[in-house]
């Protein structure tokens, strides 16, 4: 796994947890600026997962290959889902719905991190 | 705004189903994957995983209903959801040879920033603050 590149995973998805907290105590609703983050956020996690495969499919093998992928593809539907789930609608705990979303990468990523520092090549 | 009939609408009730759904994936996954490739290290334990994820999936379920009988479905869900994870995450310090692996509710949720603690709570406050209506209760079919 390309450590760096998860590092960066999460702390963006934490950064889009503290601004939809931002967003959601302000009131303001949500933003293009804000949607164009989370999509920001997807293409880095399509990358990892892409990365992932490569690295497996090079020899790589973390403890739990299943468990490692289906973190990898899982990751991926999180920020979709808390996206539709939250601005179908305007409230301030629905904003709540895509932090919530975002904690989650972080802590999947956290996990995939973890599982590859087990792995063995 | 009017709410639908036979669903929450307020935002309170959309965060609580969001995180909800999410422990009901998590557990339901983990779960899966403890009893299909490992059932014999731990036995106790990934049943336990599996009895978590149901009731998330039946909390999940019943707290997005607002019906009087999918309320007392969801009280009962969170309930018996406080008391597991009270009692396996004492059973988990107590006897740790029980529970080589971590499950959603040892130690209290240790391994999930404690929400598996926080949750029922959270969902019992919900319940007890949004009662069901009273005309709910002749509304055909709820």
């Amino acid at each position: 796994m390309n450590t760096a590149l998860s590092v960066v995973v999460a702390g963006l998805s934490l950064a889009l947890a503290a601004w939809t907290v931002v967003v959601a105590v302000a009131g303001s609703g949500i933003r293009n600026s804000l949607l164009a983050g989370l999509l920001a956020l997807e293409g880095l996690l399509l990358v990892q997962l892409v990365v992932g495969v490569v690295l497996v499919a090079g020899g790589q093998r973390p403890p739990s290959t299943v468990t490692f992928f289906a973190y990898l593809v899982g990751v991926l539907v999180v920020l979709p889902v808390g996206t539709l789930w939250s601005v179908a609608e305007k409230s301030r705990p629905s904003t709540l719905v895509l932090t919530v979303a975002c904690v989650a990468v972080a802590v999947m990523t956290a996990r995939l991190l973890q599982m590859w520092a087990d792995a063995r090549g | 705004m009017a709410e639908a009939p036979g669903s929450r609408a307020t935002g309170g009730a959309r965060l609580l189903v969001a995180v909800y759904a999410l422990f009901a994936v998590a557990a339901t996954s983990r779960a899966a994957v403890q009893i299909a490739t490992k059932f014999d290290e731990a036995p106790l334990a990934y049943l336990l995983s599996a009895l978590a994820a149901a009731v998330y999936v039946v909390a999940t379920v019943a707290i997005s209903r607002r019906t009087p009988a999918w309320h007392r479905v969801a009280l009962a869900a969170c309930t018996f959801e406080l008391l597991g994870v009270l009692a396996v995450g004492t059973l988990s310090l107590f006897d740790a040879a029980a529970f080589p692996d971590a499950t959603v509710w040892s130690v209290f949720g240790r391994g999930y920033l404690f929400v598996p603690l926080v949750l029922p709570v959270a969902g019992l406050v919900y319940l007890r603050r949004h009662p069901v209506p009273d005309h709910a209760l002749r509304e055909p079919g709820a």
